[in-house]
């Protein structure tokens, strides 16, 4: 798979990632794509995958009785979706909702998080960028909760 | 790439302490709580030259004053504009004015974004709520000189759609091909299809060369902090990096203390503030 | 500028003759301020003659304390600052900027211009001239001058004195202010008493001076007489209450703004503003906007403020500087540090008035040097 390889080196979450580990995580990626307006996956379900956004924009979800689906976030070219296959349970924490037409590489968590006991160098490597991607979430969520614009 | 300063003018000598009258012409509706008001000159003679960034004392008759920035386009001063949000005893009862009715105003204070001296770069704006409106007539000038830029950017964040100011204007700014338009609200409401997430997040995708732009920052003391930071993170000079700062003003012309800031007061020597001279004081508390 | 070594200029006035001073300057239509004695201290209030003058007194100070004691001689200006500065003359606490009158769907001001007394100082201290100088750079040098301060500075005569003694609290030598008036007058007198002698060595600051001094019965000072006075400043200089190290003062105190001293401080400042009220360079002031009821008539008024009120840094929803501690760091590091980068001199002329007039009896000199001489400062 060496065209999706090249195209996976490309992907800013990737950057820097020797070529044996990326070869690794090629094998557990595929290139998905969802239509403006289809769900990605709902709060609940199991969550076995992660999403390297390579163009379009998701909506983060969380339905509220009474106020109905709430977008809390948004991630789009660039971004990674979803990091509940890390950490057990393994369940996604809200619906992610395509807002236009999606592009982006599918990553196994199953598959993965075999690779990442069995490597841990690589698995490492890994948990080095998604540690990155979880604060910077943290910042940004934070930040929305001071509300600074408040009256 | 040289220094730049934030660019400095003075009133003519009359007192300044003296507001003169002008005339509301205007007054149009942004948001639940935010008004902008045209004003012509009340005996009618010629405009208020101004420079983006600098802002008037509004003086509502037998109530009080206060410091807003102007935000109509430099180039059109014959008409006076101000985007006034009501929060207090004074800025309440003038959002409530109408065509005809008379304000006092002194000024134009302050200092000014670095329009002239960003010319050959690219430049970023990043507006945080009301931030937009003294940000406003920096993009107006950029867009009627724009070839003088490279490229140009607006990152505009607010709490929710309906906080957002002249949403026919962005709509408008975003169909040029030849500026980037990047809009967030911190809550998504109603069926909202934009960006939801702080301004910040808006940063990192934006399409700008770090190493040659001029960035010009306004909003919330808290979320100035965390843009500097994330452009810095992003590779933008701190010495090519300018916030807008407020402080409490009594006097705009250097004498009442209350604006002072470290060693600066916000009046003469802001609110156009380069980063690199004022950024140990944008960190530390209760300054 | 003369030193009293050399001979021209320098004059000597028996006591007996100073009324005649007085005279001079109030047939030049001076109204005369000077020390008198009120309400357990020496403030300045319009004066008449000599007579109103707190001969004979003096006064005791230090950290929160002042008391009022007898002299065992007439000195006329035997005392050390009082609580009260010129800046109450030239820059009024409480001011009408202006007036206004509501007229059809719009008002009109009045522009009154500023009527300003001309007032004729008696017995400024050297560290009070500075004081007037370091205003001068804030009122008078920036982008606008302001109009009230500008017309009452223009018409003022000086009368200095130099000190004889000084303060329990005075630190003018450590600020480089005194105790001998160098500028800012038109005439200086050095008191000297000795023996059965009272009498006064004149210096002329000013041609205006000069003149006046005509007026006045004088002759030529004597050898011994200018040593006399010499010494009696020289006593003065050598018995500081206090004294605080400028070297680098600014930098210190840019680089200690988290310094633990300041909750120190925090702990024991009552935030209660006497400092900035009795401090001769504070300028901080507050602007008011009135109407009467009917609506047609408005004023906006200027009066002193000071930076240790809750209010003073209050935008949209709260104080920038809430806590005692930031208040009194904002004061302190304005004082001596951050007015050097605004106006290039120190906001402090060692005076003291803030040392003796806190109620806690927080000194600044003590401050100072608490952080200087920590650790990692």
């Amino acid at each position: 798979m060496q065209n999706l390889e090249s195209i996976l080196a490309e992907h800013r979450f990737l950057k820097g990632l020797a070529p044996p580990h990326l070869q690794e995580l090629v094998g557990c990626a595929s290139n998905v794509r969802f239509e403006a307006g289809q769900y990605i996956f709902r709060q609940g379900e199991e969550a076995n995958t992660f999403f390297a956004i390579r163009q379009g924009k998701v909506a983060l979800e969380i339905f509220v009785p009474e106020r109905g689906a709430v977008v809390i976030q948004n991630v789009s070219e660039g971004d990674i979706l979803g990091w509940s296959w890390l950490i057990p349970p393994h369940r996604w924490r809200f619906d992610a909702r395509a807002v236009e037409l999606t592009r982006a590489f599918a990553f196994d968590g199953t598959c993965l998080r075999t690779k990442c006991e069995e490597d841990h160098d690589f698995g490492y490597e890994i948990l080095k960028r998604f540690a990155r991607v979880i604060t910077d979430r943290l910042e940004a969520t934070r930040l929305q909760l001071l509300d600074v614009y408040h009256g | 790439m040289a220094k730049r300063e934030p660019q400095k003018k003075t009133m003519a000598a009359s007192d300044p302490m003296l507001p003169h009258p002008y005339r509301v012409q205007r007054v149009r509706h942004e948001t639940y709580d935010t008004f902008t008001l045209d004003l012509e000159q009340a005996n009618g003679v010629s405009g208020l030259p101004f420079a983006p960034g600098q802002f008037n004392m509004m003086y509502l008759f037998g109530v009080g004053e206060v410091p807003i920035s102007i935000s109509g386009d430099p180039a059109k001063s014959k008409a006076l504009v101000h985007t006034i949000r009501a929060v207090g005893t004074v800025t309440k009862p003038i959002v409530r004015l109408k065509r005809g009715d008379v304000l006092g105003v002194r000024g134009p204070f302050g200092s000014s974004w670095p329009v002239e001296a960003a010319k050959g770069s690219d430049v970023v704006i990043v507006a945080g709520g009301i931030g937009l409106a003294p940000l406003r007539p920096a993009l107006y000038y950029l867009l009627s000189h724009r070839d003088s830029y490279g490229r140009v950017v607006l990152l505009y964040g607010a709490r929710t759609p309906e906080d957002l100011l002249y949403t026919r204007e962005l709509e408008a700014w975003r169909s040029r091909l030849d500026v980037e338009v990047g809009v967030t609200v911190d809550a998504a409401t109603g069926d909202w299809r934009g960006n939801v997430g702080v301004v910040t997040t808006l940063i990192p995708w934006a399409r700008f060369e770090p190493s040659d732009t001029v960035a010009m920052v306004c909003g919330p003391e808290v979320m100035m902090r965390f843009t500097v930071q994330a452009l810095q993170e992003r590779g933008v000079a701190v010495e090519n990096t300018y916030v807008s700062m407020e402080r409490n003003m009594k006097c705009a012309v250097g004498f009442c203390g209350h604006c002072q800031f470290g060693p600066t007061f916000i009046c003469k020597d802001g609110p156009v503030f380069r980063c690199d001279r004022m950024e140990q004081f944008l960190w530390k508390r209760e300054i | 500028m003369k030193d009293l070594s050399s001979r021209a200029g320098l004059h000597v006035v028996e006591q007996e003759h100073l009324h005649h001073l007085f005279e001079d300057l109030k047939g030049r239509g001076y109204s005369l301020v000077g020390p008198t004695l009120r309400e357990g201290a020496i403030t300045y209030a319009e004066i008449d003659s000599t007579a109103d003058l707190p001969a004979g007194w003096t006064n005791e100070q230090d950290g929160g304390t002042h008391r009022l004691t007898r002299r065992k001689d007439a000195a006329l200006f035997g005392y050390t600052v009082g609580p009260q500065s010129w800046k109450k003359f030239l820059f009024p606490p409480v001011t009408r900027l202006w007036q206004a009158r509501r007229n059809g769907s719009g008002f009109q001001v009045l522009d009154e211009g500023q009527e300003s007394p001309k007032y004729a100082f008696i017995g400024a201290r050297s560290c009070d001239l500075h004081a007037i100088a370091v205003q001068d750079k804030v009122f008078l040098q920036g982008n606008y001058a302001d109009p009230v301060y500008k017309a009452r500075r223009k018409g003022i005569f000086v009368v200095a004195v130099n000190c004889g003694q000084a303060g329990g609290t005075c630190f003018c030598v450590s600020m480089n202010t005194g105790p001998k008036a160098t500028f800012g007058f038109d005439l200086a007198l050095t008191e000297v008493l000795e023996g059965q002698r009272h009498y006064f060595l004149a210096e002329e600051g000013t041609e205006l001076g000069a003149k006046v001094l005509q007026k006045v019965p004088h002759r030529e000072a004597t050898a011994k007489e200018r040593a006399a006075a010499e010494s009696t400043v020289a006593r003065a200089a050598a018995q500081m209450g206090r004294t605080l190290d400028t070297t680098s003062i600014k930098e210190l105190l840019y680089r200690n703004y988290e310094h633990a001293r300041w909750d120190d401080v925090a702990g024991r400042c009552l935030t209660c503003a006497n400092c900035t009220m009795v401090c001769p360079t504070c300028f901080c002031t507050t602007v008011e906007d009135y109407t009467d009821l009917k609506g047609e008539h408005a004023e906006r008024w200027r009066k002193m403020d000071s930076c240790f009120t809750m209010d003073f840094s209050y935008i949209h929803g709260g104080s920038i500087r809430a806590s005692a501690k930031s208040r009194y760091r904002q004061w302190m590091t304005h004082k001596l540090a951050t007015w050097i980068d605004q106006f290039g001199t120190s906001g402090c002329v060692g005076c003291g008035r803030c040392i003796t007039w806190c109620p806690v009896g927080i000194d600044i000199t003590a401050e100072v040097r608490a952080i200087r001489e920590s650790k990692h400062a």
